[in-house]
């Protein structure tokens, strides 16, 4: 190695340093942005030691792309916290992109001297790449609303994806025994790219916080099989690092959906199995008015909120922060329990709250404040429904019986706000409505959650 | 050359149990910024682009490691910008404001 060669390698070893650190310091809100520092030091050594790369002789394109890529960043970093499960799909495309196009540019640059572990790698990455590439941009489709969000299935789809699949590791199987067969190459990404489109078209919306896990782990692995290409150990570990944090949190979605890996993936899920839940008569609830909420709110000691993605749609977490800080201010304790698929994506519905200002120590886990509802006086859903339906744990016939939920029905009073009787996404009929001790609040999120608020300011009601 | 494969295979295994534990660690409170920065720290396949292109070997190893670099360059600025922007928001309870 010349010497040039061992400051870059320098620069990229404490980069990788700096990477392992920026995601230990994610561990807590306090030192995360540290961690986000530590991230973009360690990125801007590893760009500008490239820059010395002795095999770089032409900095034009560079520099046009780098600035070219700066400009898209920008507004793709600004986007709405609603609509950052949108961006996070489009940019799993484009690291997706990225990896595909530098592993063709590298066959064609080597072919036919590409050594059979090489190439089987090569194979690996474009495949990866290409379906993330188009599975990631259909995602974002689907999130952006832009594509419809039903799933669409056909007869024998798991099999035809299936064969799919194996017909591009089939010929990318070939190339590995004749990598001189270059025409061979453009036709197993144009097989991924199909295979990525097929591969989301069956995954319904409630299913996209798993789907956008899987294609992290997917853009990781193919970024992380690029490094074995061109022999980049930052890369390998930059990869692997990303691989391991969507495999983590795929399990973790999957998990709280109750559905097996295999079932992600070959399930078309979010097809409705309304007609399981049978034909819904209207069985008699109990329903109540803003001041009466208040009234009840304002009489409680401990109240849990419950916010559904329905809370976002209708824009109302700025209201419940008012609700908050009014029953904080009355000295209620007022926690949030947030399900793990509360979001469109991992980790979701708790960047909204701390949008709103919520203070995050409020903000509970499923696991942290189930044990709590025994000792709440009131539970209040908002825009939650399915991950609040307790026939997940005591009815053996319900389609999402076995999904971890919260247990809002062990509360001393629950109160729902809903716009109607309808039932949610799933499409099952919730028994937690029909409770003697639920109260439900018939109206939009915000409106009714303002009424609240204005009854609360009201001063001591009557 | 069979050397390097090995030894990138052990850098592989290592970095994936490495992540596996700090990973494992991260309050589910913060997934998404997660997401969006093991997403932005992905994008270091930018350095592979440039060497592409700056190499300049044959035109398509240019035209394909340009599109690569904005694609990946897009995700470094706005991975980081987003990330930034999210943990920001998350305030304790003392600090209101």
């Amino acid at each position: 190695m010349i010497r040039s060669e061992y400051i870059i390698e320098l620069a990229y070893l404490v980069a990788t340093a700096l990477f392992i650190l920026a995601l230990k310091w994610l561990s807590s809100p306090s030192t995360a942005r540290r961690g986000v520092r530590a991230g973009e030091l360690g990125m801007l050594m590893a760009i500008v030691g490239t820059l010395y790369h002795h095999g770089i002789v032409d900095y034009r394109w560079i520099a046009i792309a780098l600035v070219l890529g700066t400009i898209i960043g920008v507004p793709l970093g600004m986007v709405h916290m609603t609509a950052v499960p949108q961006r996070t799909a489009l940019s799993h495309a484009f690291g997706a992109l990225c990896v595909t196009l530098v592993g063709t540019a590298e066959y064609y640059l080597h072919a036919p001297q590409v050594d059979r572990f090489m190439m089987a790698v090569l194979g690996l990455e474009v495949i990866l790449g290409s379906l993330t590439f188009t599975g990631s941009l259909m995602a974002a489709g689907k999130l952006q609303e832009v594509l419809p969000q039903r799933p669409i299935t056909f007869q024998g789809q798991n099999l035809v994806n299936l064969v799919i699949l194996a017909l591009a590791v089939a010929l990318a199987a070939c190339l590995v025994v004749s990598p001189g067969q270059t025409w061979l190459f453009p036709v197993i990404v144009v097989i991924g790219l199909v295979f990525g489109v097929l591969m989301i078209i069956p995954i319904g919306g409630a299913d996209m916080p798993t789907v956008i896990s899987l294609l992290n782990s997917y853009a990781g692995l193919s970024a992380a099989a690029m490094g074995f290409v061109l022999d980049s150990k930052l890369l390998i570990i930059a990869g692997a690092l990303d691989g391991a944090s969507g495999f983590i949190l795929s399990v973790n979605m999957s998990k709280a959906m109750n559905r097996s890996f295999t079932n992600v993936l070959f399930g078309a899920f979010g097809q409705a199995q309304a007609g399981v839940a049978g034909t819904q008569q209207a069985r008699p609830v109990r329903s109540a008015t803003a001041d009466e909420a208040a009234a009840i709110l304002a009489a409680a000691s401990k109240v849990v909120i419950v916010p559904g993605y329905g809370m976002a749609v209708a824009q109302a977490q700025h209201k419940v922060r008012e609700l908050f800080d009014a029953l904080t201010r009355r000295g209620v304790d007022v926690k949030f329990a947030i399900h793990p698929v509360a979001g469109r994506m991992p980790g979701h519905m708790n960047v909204l709250l701390a949008e709103a200002d919520i203070p995050y120590d409020h903000l509970m886990g499923m696991e942290d404040i189930n044990g709590d509802f025994p000792q709440t006086d009131v539970a209040l859903v908002i825009g939650a429904n399915d991950v609040t339906n307790p026939a997940a744990r005591n009815d053996a016939s319900s389609p999402i019986y076995g999904m971890p939920i919260l247990d809002v029905d062990k509360a001393r009073t629950v109160m729902v706000i809903k716009r109607g009787m309808s039932p949610g996404f799933a499409g099952i009929d919730n028994p937690l409505y029909y409770l003697d001790k639920t109260l439900m609040l018939f109206g939009d999120a915000r409106a009714f959650v303002g009424g609240i608020v204005r009854e609360l300011a009201g001063g001591d009601h009557h | 050359m069979n050397i390097d494969i090995i030894t990138s295979l052990y850098v592989f295994m290592l970095a994936a149990f490495i992540g596996f534990e700090v990973i494992r660690r991260v309050s589910p409170l913060l997934h998404t910024p997660l997401m969006s920065l093991t997403n932005a720290l992905d994008a270091i396949a930018i350095v592979g682009a440039m060497i592409l292109v700056g190499e300049g070997k044959s035109t398509l190893a240019t035209v394909f490691g340009t599109i690569a670099i904005v694609a990946a360059m897009s995700n470094v600025v706005g991975g980081f910008l987003i990330t930034d922007r999210m943990l920001r928001m998350f305030k304790a309870s003392g600090a209101k404001k």
